[in-house]
């Protein structure tokens, strides 16, 4: 049981950790939660359906199995791309210096416009994610593991370390955390501060792409609201670890879905969900900041 | 080389620069003193394109460039250090120093001058590998300078550079400009240190509630009675 607990929290603090990033990169350089960062996953998962469709029609998911992965994950990371671009640019640049409630309700409107788009043009019901992968299972110290767990925890991984080797390495990289710490000192060195931002927002979203697409591969089944709850979970991760800090998202996505996965196992899958938010409650009591600090602008805290 | 026309800025409702003209000539060192809240600051951010213009022009060797954004400005060879120095806290000195030399691409180059300006400041060698915001307030001061002159300025726009800082390291630091000048680069000075900021300059502007209400030699200046009284504190 604790094997098996460990597991399958570990795969969801993966989906968990990926959309956290994307909230803690935006409220570390803009101080604003983007609250329809939930909806850009919910449509990666949409848009890895439709690949696969298309991809299935030609054929191509039954001749060349590893071009289709690299398909399946890539055309949402770019379409995801535009989209967080996209938001940005028509939902909170207009409103930088207004107050900053202002930015947050356009947020929500984003959400619930992005949410209700969905519905229409998707339909209400639940879509299947055809199955691509067929790996099979094993057992791990009294667990079941299937392929595709490990497949979506090493993906989860390596793409971390790539953001922290991005982060802490590369011009721009440097440029990101010189812009959380100081939008008009970066602007004064010469970085082009709505760029920086666009690439951002871009970055958050295709990590929320990637989380999507791996979802609808582990579920089977997506809808038109997976974005909210799956935001509102990774948004409780960001602030557990330390809103604005890169390491406080991964850490925080992890240990949030390992407490509810044991809680699930051990006392009530029902409340589960309660369970999260209590910790949540709990933990900002204790430590306002987060488990690791870090708000107020300071993304570079890797 | 750089000349501010009639140039009018507002912060919020309040008009704070009312028609700013002045002109810094190349080669020169000029400076602006005010007492607080004069607009000195505003001054600074609008050349460097911060604040927006409303009305007026910022001419570089003849090209208007007040409508630019500030990457544009630091790319066209003006670099400011502004008041309160602004390192980025969580960087350490040496990213510090790069990010100075955000713009430029030559590798070889932006390696000799972090030579350079350690060899300018070498406390900045030393601690090179800490967090800019461990350094002390003065070595905060030389960070920033050398951050700017990573972009190899052709016009150096330094807001309060003494501003809480020891004599000793006040005489550190306006030595190292005084070889800075020298080597041929443009230093526009803002400081509330009317004495210091004269004795350094070529050319002295006094501003006052957002307009120049003087400018001249700093020797005229200095025999000027108002400007004894108000700045000089005699």
């Amino acid at each position: 049981m604790f094997a098996q607990q460990l597991v399958n929290g570990l795969v969801v603090g993966a989906v968990y950790a990926l959309i956290a990033l994307g909230y803690t990169l935006v409220y570390g350089i803009l101080q604003l939660i983007n609250f329809a960062h939930g909806e850009i996953y919910m449509i990666g998962a949409y848009v890895g359906i439709a690949v696969l469709a298309v991809l299935g029609t030609m054929g191509l998911t039954q001749t060349s199995l590893a071009l289709s992965i690299v398909l399946v994950f890539l055309i949402p990371m770019i379409y995801c791309a535009a989209y967080g671009i996209t938001l940005e640019r028509v939902a909170y640049r207009p409103l930088r210096n207004a107050p900053r409630l202002s930015p947050l309700i356009s947020a929500i409107g984003m959400s619930l416009f992005l949410q209700n788009y969905v519905q229409v043009v998707q339909g209400a019901r639940d879509k299947a994610f055809p199955n691509l992968l067929e790996l099979g299972s094993f057992q791990l110290f009294g667990a079941y593991v299937n392929g595709l767990q490990i497949f979506i925890l090493v993906l989860a991984l390596g793409l971390m370390a790539a953001l922290q080797l991005f982060i802490k390495k590369t011009k721009l990289g440097k440029a990101m955390r010189a812009t959380a710490q100081d939008r008009t000192m970066a602007s004064l060195v010469g970085v082009n501060v709505n760029r920086v931002i666009a690439v951002t927002f871009a970055i958050g979203s295709v990590l929320a792409a990637v989380a999507g697409v791996m979802v609808g591969m582990y579920y089977g089944i997506v809808n038109h609201h997976i974005g909210f709850v799956a935001g509102m979970k990774a948004f409780t991760a960001a602030v557990l670890g330390g809103i604005g800090n890169v390491t406080g998202a991964f850490l925080g996505g992890f240990l949030l879905a390992l407490l509810e996965s044991f809680w699930a196992g051990y006392v009530s899958a029902v409340y589960k969900d309660v369970f999260a938010f209590m910790v949540l409650v709990v933990v900002l009591i204790f430590r306002p900041e987060g488990i690791l600090g870090g708000s107020g602008g300071e993304a570079d805290r890797t | 080389m750089l000349e501010l026309r009639d140039v009018h800025f507002y912060y919020g409702q309040i008009h704070a620069l009312q028609g700013v003209s002045l002109e810094v000539r190349s080669g020169q060192v000029v400076c602006l003193i005010g007492s607080n809240g004069a607009g000195k600051s505003s001054t600074l951010m609008a050349i460097s394109g911060v604040n927006a213009v409303s009305r007026g022009e910022i001419l570089l060797e003849g090209e208007a460039i007040h409508a630019q954004e500030p990457d544009d400005i630091v790319r066209r060879g003006i670099c400011q250090v502004p008041e309160g120095r602004r390192i980025f806290p969580h960087l350490t000195v040496l990213e510090n120093l790069e990010m100075g030399a955000f713009l430029r691409n030559d590798a070889g180059g932006v390696k000799d001058d972090l030579d350079y300006v350690c060899s300018l400041f070498p406390v900045l060698h030393e601690r090179r590998g800490q967090r800019g915001g461990t350094l002390s307030g003065g070595e905060q001061q030389m960070l920033a300078i050398a951050r700017a002159l990573m972009s190899k300025p052709r016009l150096l726009l330094l807001d309060e550079p003494s501003l809480g800082l020891a004599p000793r390291i006040i005489e550190t630091i306006f030595g190292v400009l005084a070889r800075i000048r020298d080597e041929g680069t443009g230093i526009f000075l803002v400081e509330q240190n009317a004495h210091l900021a004269l004795n350094f300059s070529d050319w002295a502007y006094v501003m006052e509630t957002g307009r120049i209400i003087m400018g001249d030699e700093p020797a005229v200046l200095r025999d000027s009675p108002a400007v004894r009284e108000a700045y000089l504190g005699e």
